[in-house]
């Protein structure tokens, strides 16, 4: 199958059932060997490179099931995604010299705000394993913009949330884009997909069914059947 | 303004997020995974000043002992790099200690090729080049079966020591290792000799505590916390892994350098499989990933058996129910963690 994300858009990865759209998303980023076909990001090729490699080049991830880094504060979470923006080396940081103090400061203010950008700024100083699941899936959504991403792969980010926080997520995913960052999307809940996606890719048992605008796609004839089943009379042609 | 959102009234000066140049520096006080050495500065300073002063009221048996209690407890400091931080169940460290101790031995004794301020160094890279060796096929591995590979490495080196004749000594070890002198000041008498080994076991701490305080050590909390996670934050899973186990295995090779001088004689029998669970079991009693805990659990471990040396017999048996007592009651060892007193502010916070 072939995707492919243009600069500064939203797009869902959509699909009836399952399997398959996050092993898309651990093919993409290296986490599993893919097995056939090639990725490219910004023209270069990805297939094949170890995940902190995908993810220094520039495509940052988070986890259907949430892998937080539970005994550490909120603020360390997201500093561990500024890691690779750090320049200070291991001297610096045992002399503590000021080459040190100003790269923890730097980091960690930026780190605030992307908590803050998420809500959880006024946590900042907890574990991460006092959060509640939706927090969890905010704080994992600023640790992976912590890398400053250019694509941004979502697994399931309303997943389990009530309709007041996945109108928050829609609302925090379209200022993702905003800051010039494409965001993938792999979801269930249709009227987030529909209602924030540029463009939608619908997959059935590992094949591309079908693309397009929400509004094509909900009228595609192959999506309702693959949806439904083969009951509905909206034969392919 | 942040880009991010409208919040900029803290006092943290919110500035473009991808914008070049600094970000205005703020008085953040976060408590990070090692910053007791910061946060208790009164306990800290007591208690080195009474180890400062205990060998003014001690004979010199009890200073000896308490000398090893200190060579003990840097080798817990070091041992926690790997696995307190990193999450990596390191089983036959003292091999490292070994490397270090007859690195020490043959060149200031058997060969007499230098000093001991050359060797101390040299011990420690020795060491360092053993662990960069071992991790490399290693630290692929993970979990039990990487535990399992260090054990075997701290048994090759043993047996390696033991067979080794023309340059170990065999079974026999290495005899008339010279204690050092700091200048003109030989450091022969016990008293100056413990004063110089504790000096190392503060150096030594405070560049892991500080170390453990930075992007370093917060690489290698997250490692232990989620590999997966790590890795597509761009960390390098294997090379964090790596310096973790290469630094732990030079401060190793230290303390086995200071333990050559201070015995003055070494043989294979002084870095059995005994003496890595020892370790091991300071880290655990200490706090796994508390630095300055693997400090207070070799005294507890080195002194305490020595007064109970009448019962010498039941040594293994008192010990291991401490360690299970341990395990059930204290689970986070005996300094206890930030995730305690975390959860207390978190209940303290979510009070009105």
């Amino acid at each position: 199958m072939s995707r492919s994300a243009s600069g500064k858009e939203i797009l869902s990865i959509i699909r009836p059932n399952g399997a398959g759209k996050t092993t898309f998303f651990n093919a993409v980023t290296g986490a599993y060997a893919p097995t056939g076909g090639r990725v490219f990001l910004n023209g270069c090729e990805i297939t094949g490179r170890s995940p902190d490699e995908v993810a220094r080049l520039g495509l940052a991830r988070s986890f259907q099931n949430l892998k937080p880094f539970a005994e550490m504060t909120l603020l360390e979470n997201v500093l561990i995604g500024r890691e690779i923006h750090m320049a200070s080396g291991m001297l610096a940081a045992v002399l503590r010299l000021s080459a040190f103090h100003r790269d923890e400061a730097e980091q960690k203010c930026r780190a605030r705000e992307l908590l803050a950008f998420v809500g959880l700024e006024q946590r900042r100083d907890h574990l991460a394993r006092n959060l509640t699941y939706g927090e969890r899936k905010m704080l994992e959504i600023a640790r992976a913009l912590a890398l400053e991403p250019k694509v941004l792969l979502l697994d399931e980010p309303v997943a389990g949330m009530n309709p007041t926080e996945t109108g928050f997520v829609m609302e925090l995913i379209q200022n993702i884009r905003r800051q010039g960052i494409t965001v993938v999307i792999i979801e269930h809940d249709m009227k987030m997909v529909m209602g924030i996606s540029d463009r939608i890719y619908v997959l059935d048992h590992g094949e591309l069914i079908a693309e397009g605008l929400p509004h094509e796609v909900r009228a595609n004839p192959l999506v309702i059947e693959a949806y439904l089943g083969g009951g509905v009379h909206a034969a392919p042609h | 303004m942040c880009r991010w959102c409208s919040w900029g009234s803290g006092d943290c000066a919110v500035s473009p997020l991808f914008a070049e140049g600094s970000s205005a520096i703020t008085g953040l006080r976060v408590r990070t995974v090692n910053t007791v050495l910061a946060h208790r500065p009164l306990t800290i300073g007591l208690v080195l000043a009474v180890a400062l002063l205990l060998p003014f009221i001690s004979s010199n048996y009890l200073i000896d002992v308490l000398t090893s209690a200190i060579l003990y407890a840097i080798l817990a400091t070091a041992l926690n790099i790997t696995v307190g931080l990193t999450g990596v169940l390191v089983l036959g460290f003292i091999g490292f200690y070994a490397v270090g101790a007859y690195t020490t031995g043959i060149l200031t004794a058997k060969f007499a090729l230098c000093g001991f301020w050359v060797a101390l160094p040299l011990s420690g890279l020795a060491a360092m080049l053993c662990g960069i060796l071992l991790g490399i096929p290693a630290l692929r591995l993970k979990g039990d079966y990487l535990a399992v590979v260090t054990l075997g490495f701290g048994e090759i080196i043993r047996i390696f020591l033991t067979n080794l004749n023309g340059l170990t000594g065999g079974p026999n070890g290495i005899l008339g290792i010279k204690r050092p002198s700091l200048g003109f000041f030989p450091l022969d008498h016990p008293r100056d000799f413990y004063w110089f080994v504790l000096a190392m076991l503060a150096l030594i701490v405070l560049v892991v505590a500080r170390l453990a305080d930075s992007r370093y050590g917060r690489s290698w909390v997250a490692i232990r916390e989620n590999e997966m996670a790590a890795g597509a934050l761009g960390i390098n899973v294997f090379r964090k892994h790596l310096l973790s186990f290469s630094l732990s295995a030079f401060f190793g090779g230290i303390a086995g350098s200071l333990f050559a001088v201070k015995q003055g004689f070494i043989s294979p029998d002084s870095f059995t499989f005994y003496e890595s669970v020892l370790v091991l079991c300071m880290v655990v009693l200490g706090g796994i990933g508390n630095v300055v805990g693997s400090v207070t659990g070799a005294p507890l471990l080195i002194v305490v058996p020595e007064f109970l040396r009448e019962f010498s017999l039941y040594r293994m048996l008192v010990f291991g129910a401490v360690m299970i007592a341990f395990m059930v009651f204290r689970p986070n060892g005996l300094l206890g963690s930030r995730m305690i007193t975390q959860e207390i502010k978190d209940r303290e916070d979510a009070a009105p």
